[in-house]
């Protein structure tokens, strides 16, 4: 306890930078799966493809991917895009699927009624499928962001700091205080990324909460 | 006036959905398509408004090829009704209805103001225009999916089973307010329906569709059950024919005055004005018929009063379709069949055989060849 109050002004700044280095991909990784999961929904063919990629990439090892990256983007070996790329990487891998479920989610009579009433078909993606996507893509969005919390901290293997560097250097240095710092940091961060998602998902849909039935 | 000039939609894989279909239907009217599943309705309902694109032919509304047109402005110019209203859960009722005014361009407040107004229009309180659709019964979300329909005032409509999703009273109550919608606003409208019955009471005329999408007949209704063009037709409008024709036979009966006597009345009262068998017919103060009541079998002393009627009849307008007036008088405890005027007070009474006797003078509904067919294909 007393090595957390002592390094309370580093533990800030680290979290900070965890919550830069998961939630800024969880936004970037939402932005390129709404349209991959829109294409995928439309085109049969590419939907299986999307899926099974999207789950393949997902099984690279976060490591190889952060040693990766300076390869493929030509970055310097310790710039923190390296983590971004790869988070990003990891956040479609885990959206793509939720976005294709969640599109897929909309009554059929529903999307139907908005076409045959005149929705252009971007008007109706923005006015209708995803909005009423918004619950299954949240649940995917959850998943994503407690999954980019846990995995960006093996970042500091390749030098890039944010919170696992508690964990490192408490193992090294065998200082129980400073690896309890780095744990419950992940857990709280993932729990408020947690929340801030479910908050968000609740002020979209304020339709579901709305009661059943009704007099004939 | 929609103009269906041999339209066929084949799919790649070769199944003909719609062959050489050939159709108009004219303004102000109702026009149904009705058939067994798999008979090309639905097809051809959407190729009105280009859900789905035709293999060939073509398809007019007013002289205007819909093919020409850009897709979603001519959809914005047709209310379109399906089953279960296809309401959008996430917005509001007033909100779904404003739908197609918001897409055209309407003010928001304007288009809000509107759809309040086609709520009640359609028999809803306004005050369900801030629910969501999941608060609302069936029939109430059905009823939202016509407003909504209505929302641009368009002169063409499209519905799709509308009203086959609710239970029997609440679909006979609405298919009711739809006609009397349609009495006042006079739109040009094509439906789609499984059911028979459907068909015959609200279509204008009715296109009977077989298995591979060609109008096996194409009548009004009254020929349709007088004159089935083939086994087919015949087979697919059941049976009752000749009953259900009656339905669209106003001729008059002959009525007889029928003494009556005022709920609260005593008994021996009544007893006195009964009739030969003992029925006597009880009305209100504005002389609307309440039921019949049997004085012979009441406690001397008691008064006339609602537990005393027998309710078994149903009523006929003095102008309501001779198969109303037949079931008055067959569903009726003295065989005294009921008929009202239109204020809803008693006209008089009739003997199912006087109906029988009008029946027996009246020609059969004209022969087939009329102009609204088309010549076979």
């Amino acid at each position: 306890m007393s090595w957390i109050l002592d390094h309370l002004d580093d533990i800030v700044s680290l979290t900070l930078r965890h919550t830069w280095l998961a939630g800024v991909p969880l936004v970037i990784g939402l932005l390129i799966s709404l349209p991959l999961g829109w294409l995928a929904n439309r085109h049969r063919r590419l939907r299986g493809a999307v899926i099974v990629g999207a789950g393949l990439l997902y099984t690279i090892p976060s490591l190889a991917l952060f040693v990766l990256m300076p390869l493929l983007l030509g970055t310097g070996i310790l710039d923190p895009i390296n983590v971004v790329v790869a988070m990003t990487i990891y956040t479609i891998a885990l959206l793509v699927r939720s976005v294709v479920d969640g599109l897929g989610s909309v009554p059929d009579e529903v999307a139907r009624s908005a076409t045959a009433m005149g929705y252009t078909p971007v008007r109706r993606f923005f006015g209708v499928d995803l909005p009423l996507a918004v619950p299954v893509i949240a649940a995917g969005l959850r998943v994503a962001a407690v999954s980019n919390v846990s995995i960006v901290s093996i970042a500091s293997l390749i030098g890039v700091n944010q919170l696992g560097d508690l964990l490192v250097d408490g193992y090294n240095r065998a200082i129980g205080g400073e690896l309890v710092a780095g744990i419950l940091g992940c857990v709280l961060l993932a729990l408020v990324l947690d929340l801030a998602i479910r908050l968000l998902e609740r002020a979209l849909t304020p339709w579901r909460r709305a009661g059943q039935g009704g007099a004939a | 006036m929609i103009r269906l000039d041999g339209v066929t939609k084949q799919y790649p894989d070769g199944t003909v959905a719609v062959d050489d279909l050939s159709l108009t239907a004219p303004d102000r009217a109702i026009t149904v398509l009705v058939g067994p599943s798999g008979c090309g309705k639905t097809t051809t309902l959407r190729m009105i408004n280009r859900m789905i694109e035709p293999t060939s032919g073509s398809v007019t509304i007013d002289g205007q090829d819909v093919l020409a047109m850009d897709a979603a402005q001519l959809r914005r110019g047709i209310g379109y009704v399906i089953q279960h209203g296809g309401l959008f859960p996430h917005h509001t009722v007033e909100r779904n209805v404003a739908a197609v005014p918001l897409l055209l361009g309407t003010p928001k407040k304007q288009a809000i103001t509107r759809a309040r107004e086609l709520l009640e229009l359609v028999g809803l309180d306004p005050a369900l225009g801030r629910r969501y659709p999941s608060q609302l019964s069936g029939g109430q979300q059905q009823r939202v999916g016509v407003a909504r329909a209505l929302a641009a005032d368009p002169p063409v409509m499209l519905m799709d089973e509308p009203f086959s999703a609710v239970d029997p009273v609440v679909r006979e109550q609405l298919q009711d307010e739809f006609l009397r919608l349609q009495g006042e606003l006079g739109k040009t409208i094509v439906m789609v329906t499984h059911d028979i019955d459907e068909a015959i009471k609200l279509g204008d005329h009715v296109a009977v569709l077989q298995v591979g999408g060609r109008i096996a007949q194409l009548a009004r209704p009254a020929e349709l059950l007088a004159h089935p063009a083939d086994n087919f037709v015949a087979d697919f409008l059941g049976r009752d024919r000749g009953y259900r024709a009656l339905g669209f036979d106003s001729a008059r009966v002959p009525l007889h005055d029928e003494p009556t006597v005022s709920l609260g009345a005593t008994v021996s009262e009544a007893a006195a004005r009964a009739g030969s068998d003992g029925w006597v017919l009880v009305v209100d103060d504005r002389r609307h018929p309440q039921g019949w009541a049997r004085p012979a079998d009441l406690p001397g002393e008691g008064s006339i009063d609602e537990r005393a009627l027998a309710l078994g009849g149903t009523l006929a307008r003095v102008d309501g379709p001779l198969r109303l007036v037949l079931d008055a008088a067959l569903s009726s405890p003295s065989r005294r069949g009921v008929v009202i005027d239109g204020d809803g007070a008693l006209a008089g009474t009739c003997r199912a055989t006087e109906v029988l006797s009008v029946i027996e003078t009246r020609e059969r509904p004209s022969d087939p060849g009329d102009p609204i067919s088309h010549p076979a294909s």
